[in-house]
């Protein structure tokens, strides 16, 4: 049996209770929601957290509310989203990408802050610590070299959110509090640069909730290219938004996921996409520039060649589905 | 039933009559005899137990791919609070193997370790964590040693060899034979295709972790309890590394959590426990973490292979050589008899006048593979069955009428001297391709949609046992007791196969009474009589001809004494709905209870054995032990996919499978594996597979549930089942196998499905959608291996076919007959 | 493992706690680090609920808290405080198996048995929420509970004849 290592174990009832013990706590405690990431990470002694600060009890994290714009309780089970009637209709993009993440199972535990902060995945570090031991860690655990890339000074592990492209895409914000105070950040700066530092938030802040501003007329799709059809994570993803004037596109965001330490927006694509109808060519010279952003290599399922190939037709797939 | 010599007592007669005028058991679907405990969490299983004082034990592996062991040092193990006992490999330095010529696996590693996850030491603890603490804490210095991965390296010969024993170096084993004139054959042939195909490893992946739990009891006997599905042969392993005598030793084999043949061997943790339980005088138990499973793996081999096929312009075949190089990992385990299987069953679906078969098993630094659901013969036959379809194609014929022209006779004997009985391929491909469409849909469906169809065979048993014997394969006691109760006595094991259930009723449907009176002893060395395992699809028509000639004996006893008391000719009572009673009058009769009381009062304490031993083959050559069965099963499948052209993804939408079973005992368990065998070897078709990281010393790349795909529910497709019932003379009632034949289609169906809806040929499985799209954009529009290497061959054995005038004997006579690998 | 801490590090001493399972409440005590799987099976002996991956990937431990499926291998004990917990042992009444027991008995869809008590659990929890699922819903909500040896057929067929029976009130044949 497979066992988690002994913590010290906090559930207290607010978030600034959260975040006074976060900071009385120091860098060795760690927040816990639905514990579907993080128990298995500390099974596999990838974390070994002094004290675990738990938001099983801090109601104040939940909840979905909407008007124009739509906020959600980062303590939300995935579940409860995916069964909102409302929320389905109003952010179809959302809740596909929600509707995907692993198992029902799962998704009745998860919680959308923690698919946020999902740790960066591997297939040279998602392993136990004695298989880890065979082959000399790695950097992002215990080790120097990332053997996905052994010459990088970056580690690749990649982040394979369901959810974060999705938001990126609506232009979502994510609120930050610590016992500092709070902080609100767009959605894309929330991610680090490599697989190790994937988060900007600091480990004393608890990121509380998600604020989607109001999307118009503006449609968004999420495409995922996984093994089957559950408990995979994605090994390829797009998230698609586009406002139409007409049947040109106005304005659009395109961000890639799971081919990267990083969610990748597609500055490239979206440029070329501005003012251009969504033609079969025009989808696909967008979805090859897209592409170009995708740097999958060999640490997940699937062959990474077949992924950056895949990629671009999951993008153009995604783009045709938005047309007027 | 049997064909006995003896003629029939009047008693045995009835029993003949009675069977004559309609079963009241057989090919019904009464629920399983264990499924109410099954259905309310009740059944235990080796994990589940446990016991005062219990130990919990641990596993120190190598970290490292292949190196010698230089030194060990447990001290701060053993001084760590909690720890009770700490074990190497020097306390048992006896070898094991599941094969008499394999004995080449140690309890815990002597002196080099051979993959990543070989077991170096153990450590029995209070509880479980503890334990966990102990091995870490456990240093071993390792001289590392140059490890080989792949058998076309291995058998070079450059590395060190694994073992000290084998053809040659790193050789395991080395087969050649030909049966008839294969070049004669191919110069006869219209058509001559040589194909080079892949079919990568995978493993078993029963939901259940194995774990087994060991004691000493107060006399000092050894007890142990484990997720085995071959007690009697942990039973003579355990005896002889623990150098025990049998007698002492008890092995009850617990309701396995899914076995697929990764419990057929015994397993090196499982001596380890009851090492520790005798060192300590104290219970211990290990329960295997999901990746240490993948360590004991044992399962289907990566086979490279290379077919060379003569068809005349009918499609029927000439000749046929085939040639495999079996990537065999660290150890023997069933090796020897996985490679004879990878050259057995060709012959016995379609007639092949002339073949010929080269084997090589490598051992390499992974770990060891060994038997899963179709042991050794599902690799040939997707090359065998992909190679027909390109033929089809080659000859403009359509592929089930290929089939349907070249089909193997019933009842004749193969060129490689194989006894075929009953056959219903013919009816089976029939019926597949009429419920599939198959006329309007082959080479007519839209681009990217398409299907494809295949067969296949299995035995329905080993012929000869794994160790070589002439004693039955498989024995039953039935006791009848005066309260009407029937308690029966097998070493049987069930692997939710459902072979408890099959026991009863053969009893029930002998005796005429209720599944409830029938109360089972199953898997136990101490009580229970030998059976041989739960592998090669034996149980059922071994089991079930031993478990028929107890209950007839004891049915004899009874009838004997009651026709007496009821002044019937015995060969008119009929046993039924718990009572006994003249056929020509019915109301003449009695209650089964007070027709064992009659008995009982006669002729004393009613307890009848039966056995069973499958009758000689016709082949006597050295080798002619892999292949045999008293039966074989066939199978069809059509298989529908749709091919996504700019992905390659591979949706399957729709399977027809029909299965020729002999006869269903408990039909509804058949269909249950006809569905089992589908989805397993689905998984196998398109997505599962054993993969390693030779960059980073050979560690297992995916061991766990996420990353090790195993089809989830929305891979699997709807599936029409048809059951084809040819009795066989050689089965109970007419069964014959069920467990593993309808797995084998699967994978060249979907290959050939694929060739249907995309035009190209991807002769490797799995069938993933990264071959598919490189397939697509290849010049030959194929993928798959380009080469097969030379297995230098210097010596084949040459046996005249039946047609030949052969005998089935070699012209030289086998060396030494007994030592020789008999089965699987 | 990595080791983690000494034996006799303060956290490892134990909690105890009233748990609610299958309801009736039980005074268990029990090391702040264990799972509810690791409580149930070894604190509590119901050895009903089993296990195949513990690390989520598998839904073999599935029970239902408060009605809910969740995975038993994820949640802490301690988690478990104030819940209603049902596991397998407490599907069947003093009156019979519950319709899906039985079901899943005539129909073999248990063959193995050892996802079977995680799939009947899954499977009421669907039919709380859906009383006539479809082959759609069954295949969408036991995505997360793998199953080696049946292919999944039987246990749809299984929980559609218990569907069934239900909606007539009828427990069983």
């Amino acid at each position: 049996m497979m066992r988690l290592p002994p913590f010290r174990y906090h559930a207290p009832r607010t978030a600034a209770e959260v975040a006074t013990l976060l900071a009385g706590e120091g860098p060795e405690a760690m927040i816990v929601a639905g514990g579907t990431d993080l128990y298995p990470n500390m099974k596999r002694r990838h974390q070994m957290p002094k004290t675990l600060i738990s938001l099983r009890h801090v109601d104040e994290l939940r909840g979905v509310q909407m008007n124009g714009a739509v906020r959600l309780g980062a303590n939300e089970t995935l579940r409860a989203l995916e069964w909102h009637g409302a929320l389905k209709e109003r952010l179809p993009a959302l809740w596909t990408a929600v509707q995907s993440i692993s198992t029902p199972l799962l998704r009745n535990m998860g919680t959308i802050g923690g698919n946020i902060c999902l740790d960066t995945r591997c297939n040279y570090y998602n392993q136990n610590w004695e298989w880890r031991r065979a082959i000399d860690f790695c950097m992002k655990c215990e080790g120097t070299v990332c053997w996905t890339a052994p010459s990088s000074s970056i580690c690749w592990a990649v982040n394979s959110s369901d959810s974060v492209p999705v938001f990126i895409a609506l232009g979502a914000t994510f609120t930050l509090v610590s016992h500092e105070g709070e902080r609100t950040i767009p959605a894309l700066a929330m991610f680090g640069e490599d697989g190790i530092e994937y988060l900007t938030k600091r480990k004393d802040e608890v990121l509380t909730h998600i604020d989607i501003p109001d999307q118009g007329t503006a449609r968004s799709v999420y495409r995922k290219v996984r093994r089957r059809g559950a408990f995979d994570f994605p090994v390829a993803a797009v998230a698609a938004r586009v406002a139409l004037d007409g049947d040109r596109v106005a304005d659009s965001t395109l961000v890639l996921n799971a081919v990267g330490p990083k969610p990748v927006v597609c500055e490239e694509a979206m440029a070329y996409l501005a003012g251009k109808p969504l033609s079969d060519e025009v989808v696909t010279e967008a979805a090859r520039l897209a592409g170009r952003g995708a740097k999958p290599l060999d640490n997940t399922d699937h062959l990474s060649m077949w992924r950056k190939k895949v990629v671009q037709v999951e993008t153009r797939r995604a783009l045709e589905a938005l047309r007027p | 039933m049997r064909n006995s010599d003896e003629p029939l007592s009047p008693e045995r007669q009835g029993l003949r009559d009675q069977l004559a005028e309609g079963y009241q058991m057989i090919g019904k679907s009464p629920i399983k005899v264990d499924a109410m405990a099954k259905v309310t969490g009740q059944t235990m299983f080796a994990d589940d137990l446990s016991m005062p004082r219990m130990l919990h034990c641990k596993i120190l592996r190598s970290h490292v791919a292949y190196a010698r062991i230089l030194s060990i040092d447990t001290s701060a193990a053993e001084a760590l609070p909690g720890v009770i006992a700490v074990l190497t490999g020097a306390a048992m330095p006896i070898p094991f193997g599941i094969l008499p010529v394999s004995q080449d696996e140690h309890a815990l590693c002597l002196d080099r370790v051979r993959f990543v996850g070989d077991p170096v030491v153990a450590v029995a603890a209070v509880d479980e964590e503890t334990a966990f603490e102990a091995i870490q804490r456990i240093h071993v210095e390792y001289e590392k040693l140059e490890p080989v991965f792949d058998p076309t390296t291995a058998i070079e010969n450059k590395q060190e060899p694994l073992h000290d024993y084998g053809d040659d170096g790193n050789v395991h084993k080395r087969v050649s034979m030909e049966f008839g004139e294969v070049e004669e054959a191919f110069a006869a042939a219209d058509l001559v295709l040589e194909d080079t195909m892949f079919f990568e490893g995978n493993t078993h992946l029963p939901m259940e972790q194995h774990a087994s739990l060991a004691w000493r009891e107060a006399d000092g006997r050894l007890t142990i309890q484990s997720s085995t599905q071959t007690p009697h042969y942990l039973h003579k392993a355990m005896s002889k590394v623990l150098e025990m005598p049998p007698s002492r030793v008890r092995v009850i084999a617990c309701p396995n959590g899914g076995g697929f043949g990764g419990k057929s061997d015994p397993f090196n943790h499982e001596i380890v426990v009851a090492k520790l339980a005798l060192m300590t005088n104290r219970p211990v138990k290990i329960a295997l973490t999901r990746e240490e499973v993948f360590y004991c793996h044992r399962g289907r081999h990566p086979v490279l292979m290379h077919v060379k096929t003569g068809f005349r312009k009918d499609g029927s075949m000439t000749g046929m050589h085939f040639q495999s190089l079996l990537d065999g990992g660290g150890y023997g385990s069933y090796g020897v008899a996985s490679t004879y299987y990878t050259g057995a069953l060709q012959t016995v679906t379609y007639k092949v006048p002339a073949y010929r078969f080269d084997g090589v098993r490598c051992f390499t630094n992974k770990p060891p593979c060994g038997p899963k659901r179709g042991h050794g013969t599902p690799q040939p036959r997707f090359a065998l069955e992909v190679q027909l379809d390109k033929a089809a194609v080659a000859l403009g014929l359509d592929p089930a009428d290929l089939r349907l022209r070249t089909l193997h006779p019933a009842g004749g004997i193969t060129a490689n001297w194989l006894q075929v009985g009953s056959m219903g391929l013919g009816p089976c491909i029939e019926k597949v391709v009429e419920a599939s469409g198959w006329k309007d849909k082959w080479g007519k469906l839209p681009a990217g949609k398409g299907v494809g169809l295949a067969c296949s065979s299995y035995i329905s048993g080993a012929g000869l046992p794994i160790y070589w014997n002439a004693m039955p394969h498989s024995g039953v006691t039935v006791q009848l007791d005066r309260g009407g109760g029937v308690a029966v006595f097998c070493g049987e094991t069930d692997i939710g196969q459902g072979s408890d259930t099959v026991l009863a009723m053969v009893v029930a449907e002998v005796l005429g009474v209720d599944l409830a009176d029938i109360r089972l002893t199953v898997a136990d060395t101490h009580t229970t009589p030998v059976d041989l395992g739960s592998y090669s699809s034996r149980v059922t028509v071994m089991m079930g001809h031993a478990a028929f000639q107890a209950a007839e004996r004891a049915r004899e006893v009874v009838a004997r004494s009651v026709a007496k008391r009821l002044e019937v000719p015995a060969v008119r009572l009929r046993f039924a709905e718990n009572r006994v009673f003249d056929v020509q009058d019915p109301e003449n009769g009695m209650p089964f209870p007070k027709a064992v009381q009659v008995a009982e009062a006669e002729h004393g304490t009613i307890a009848m054995a039966g056995s069973y031993t499958p009758p000689a083959s016709p082949g006597k050559y050295r080798g002619a032990g892999v292949g045999p069965s008293p039966a074989y099963s066939y199978s069809a499948a059509v298989v529908q996919v749709d091919v996504d052209l700019e992905t390659g993804v591979v949706a399957v939408e729709k399977i027809w499978v029909a299965h020729d079973v002999g006869q269903s005992i408990n039909e509804m368990l058949v269909i249950g594996q006809v569905e089992g065998g589908v989805y397993m070897g689905l998984g196998e078709a398109l997505m599962e597979e054993m993969s390693y990281r030779s960059n980073r010393f050979g560690v297992h790349k995916i061991p766990s549930m996420l990353e090790y795909k195993s089809p989830t529910t929305h891979e699997m497709p709807p599936v029409e089942t048809f059951l084809i019932e040819s009795p066989d003379p050689n089965g109970p009632f007419g069964a014959k196998e069920v467990g593993q034949g309808p797995l084998l289609p699967m994978m060249p169906a979907v290959a050939n499905a694929v060739f249907d809806a995309v035009g190209v040929r991807v002769d490797e499985v799995p069938v993933t959608p990264d071959k598919v799209l490189k397939a697509m954009q290849a010049k030959d529009k194929r993928y798959g291996p380009k080469s097969f290497p030379d297995l230098r061959i210097t010596e084949t054995m040459r046996v005249k076919t039946l047609e030949q005038g052969g005998d089935g004997t070699a012209p030289r006579p086998p060396r030494a007959e007994k030592q020789e690998v008999k089965s699987s | 493992m990595k080791p983690a801490t000494e034996p006799d590090s303060p956290a490892r001493s134990k909690v105890q706690m009233i748990l609610r399972v299958n309801g009736e409440s039980h005074d268990v005590a029990f090391v702040p680090h264990k799972t509810l799987l690791e409580v149930l099976r070894e604190d509590m002996r119901l050895t009903g609920t089993k296990h195949g991956c513990e690390l989520g990937e598998c839904g073999t431990c599935t029970i239902l808290v408060d009605g809910v499926p969740r995975l038993s291998c994820l949640m802490l004990g301690l988690e478990s405080d104030g819940h209603d917990i049902r596991t397998i042992e407490g599907m069947a009444g003093a009156c019979g198996a519950h319709p899906l027991q039985t079901a899943f008995a005539e129909l073999g869809a248990a063959q193995c048995g050892y996802c079977t008590p995680g799939f009947l659990l899954a499977a009421e929890a669907v039919l709380a929420r859906d009383p006539t699922p479809s082959r759609a819903t069954l295949v969408e909500e036991l995505g997360g509970n793998l199953c080696r040896c049946t292919g999944y057929l039987k246990i749809y067929e299984a929980i559609e004849l218990a569907a069934a029976r239900m909606q007539k009130g009828t427990p069983d044949a």
